[in-house]
């Protein structure tokens, strides 16, 4: 019955997509360690032989494991603007931002200004701290002085959609 | 002898918005109960202002507008991810941690000739790595720990300890309301008699506080002389919320045993909710691996949500508990710890009050409720947000927990 079979597998595959989709919409506890788990393909056993792949069934990759590396520590933001092009950090991407991370001259950084976020590059030179965009339609921009200015976070992977 | 720090985040719902909103700080504001009714969490502005716990906010209308204060409806999904990221972040600064409600934790530094240090050094890793401020008491007794750190909230540094020999003398400037579990009828009794710090707290006679307060009086007269009581915390009422989290003796990976672990502790604090004639409105569950053990797979979840009905019916609570549990579970952990708190609580009224009477209209309205937790995703995201939109007006997003919330960088 090929009909029923198509059927049988279709239900699954939602109950699955169900189950995953759950999992992303609640996003329960600190970032990365919410599942989003890719499951490596299954092999089918035709008869008799165990597959040689059977062994890693099991294993999937997690990518907040790749993407966070303090779960406690870790938020994510969405970009707005398109200053930061330059670094690969479009309009609407999700930034990944790592508070536990040291800010230091040369990273991209979410900073606190008038009290709104900005992704910017950070860049002292000579004891004065800049903001600096990673497109030349904007200019750099001087915060003053390293201890008065604001980083909220280290920016530490983007998350980009391909269209 | 025993040391016992005492974390607490300043002002933690208050803490929670300004993590996300830096508008926010420096500025009075307040975060209204479940139903935007009364005032849970005053930033250190608004309590200048003389806003009360607990005040209905209703009353306080024309200071709120005369003073410009910022009110917000309690983001308790916010509050709850930010509560573990702390706690986690805790748990790895001290061989121990018990996690005691939602802004608070013990942390074991016994034995540790630098604990001042560590509690120091913890304090400045939970700044930096959620950007919640805290304080930590440490001393010999739980009680102690928890004056110490109400006294550390005064202090520049935010660490005090309290030891044998400046005990009587930070005792003396701490009134003996904010001794942990003396309440206002209790402090009244204990100013009639003319004891109004917590040094004469500790100096009156056993055997009178325990005929004035029963034998919670009795143990915290001990615990401020410095005599460790177990089981302190389990007596020591408390009025916000109530926590029940326990290590396993050993780590467990099947759901039914943690299940079954989750159950028990339900039904401590649902049984401890129906002593004190209250109801809880919110719920936390949360699961821990050992942070202590790197080499294996970490997992830290927690789901906090609205009940459908404020209760302290023990069966509707472990449903929810249960069905929280699944929803957070995940295979291939070694679990640790496993822990429910239940948030809001305010006085029942007759109805809601379940003594394990017959009730049958009442139960089967729970039951209900619960069975409607069938599709949990309506239950957790749909239902609860509209819900929201009735009476949480002026809630934040849910920053760290809805991907169509997120924060937002400029990059202009």
């Amino acid at each position: 019955m090929p009909g029923g079979h198509v059927k049988i597998r279709f239900a699954f595959a939602r109950a699955w997509l169900k189950r995953r989709l759950m999992s992303l919409c609640t996003l329960l506890g600190p970032v990365g360690e919410t599942p989003v788990v890719l499951p490596i393909v299954e092999t089918r056993v035709p008869a008799g032989f165990p597959s040689p792949a059977a062994d890693h069934l099991d294993k999937t990759l997690n990518l907040g494991e790749l993407l966070v590396k303090h779960p406690q520590a870790t938020f994510l933001m969405r970009v707005e603007g398109d200053s930061m092009t330059g670094a690969g950090i479009h309009n609407g991407d999700i930034i990944v931002v790592d508070k536990a991370i040291e800010p230091q001259s040369g990273k991209i950084v979410v900073a606190v200004l008038d009290g709104d976020f900005f992704v910017k590059r950070l860049v002292v030179r000579e004891g004065r701290c800049f903001l600096v965009s990673e497109n030349p339609k904007y200019a750099e921009k001087e915060v003053g002085e390293w201890a008065s200015l604001d980083v909220w976070g280290v920016v530490t992977n983007v998350i980009h959609a391909v269209r | 002898m025993k040391l016992f720090g005492l974390a607490d985040g300043n002002n933690f719902y208050c803490s929670c918005e300004r993590v996300f909103d830096p508008r926010l700080r420096g500025l009075p504001m307040i975060v209204l109960s479940n139903n935007d009714g009364c005032v849970v969490a005053r930033s250190e502005e608004a309590k200048a202002l003389g806003i009360e716990m607990g005040v209905p906010v209703f009353q306080i209308q024309p200071l709120i507008r005369q003073h410009r204060v910022r009110v917000f409806s309690s983001n308790y999904t916010l509050y709850g991810d930010m509560s573990a990221r702390m706690m986690q972040v805790l748990a790895e600064c001290v061989p121990s941690a018990e996690v005691y409600s939602i802004d608070e934790c013990f942390l074991d530094f016994t034995g540790m000739a630098d604990a001042e240090d560590r509690a120091r050094a913890a304090r400045a890793k939970v700044l930096q790595w959620t950007g919640l401020p805290i304080c930590v008491g440490l001393a010999a007794t739980k009680t102690l720990a928890k004056a110490a750190n109400k006294l550390a909230k005064k202090e520049p540094g935010g660490v005090l300890q309290i030891t044998e020999e400046n005990r009587a003398a930070w005792l003396a400037r701490l009134p003996v309301e904010k001794v942990w579990g003396i309440g206002r009828q209790h402090a009244k009794r204990l100013a009639a008699r003319g004891v109004t710090t917590a040094l004469e707290l500790s100096e009156t006679d056993t055997g009178w506080a325990r005929a004035t307060m029963g034998v919670t009086g009795e143990r915290l007269v001990l615990e401020l002389r410095g005599l460790s009581c177990v089981g302190i915390e389990e007596i020591a009422p408390k009025k916000k919320n109530i926590c029940c989290a326990k290590g396993f003796g050993h780590p467990l990976t099947e759901f039914e045993d943690v299940a079954q672990a989750l159950s028990c502790y339900t039904e401590i604090i649902a049984r401890k909710l129906r002593t004190e004639k209250q109801v809880a409105t919110v719920m936390q569950v949360f699961l821990m691996t050992n942070p202590h053990r790197p080499d294996e797979p970490q997992y830290h979840p927690q789901i906090t949500v609205t009940l459908p009905e404020a209760t302290s019916y023990t069966p509707a609570l472990s449903a929810t508990a249960n069905r929280l549990l699944r929803t957070i579970w995940r295979d291939g952990h070694r679990y640790r710890k496993v822990g429910v708190m239940l948030l809001e609580l305010r006085d029942a009224v007759q109805t809601e009050l379940f003594t394990g009477t017959r009730n049958t209209a009442a139960k089967s309205r729970l039951q209900a409720a619960v069975d409607s937790l069938e599709g949990r995703v309506r239950w957790a995201a749909m239902g609860f947000e509209e819900e929201w939109k009735l009476r949480a007006q002026m809630r934040t997003q849910r920053f760290t927990t809805q991907w169509d919330e997120l924060p937002v960088a400029n990059a202009a």
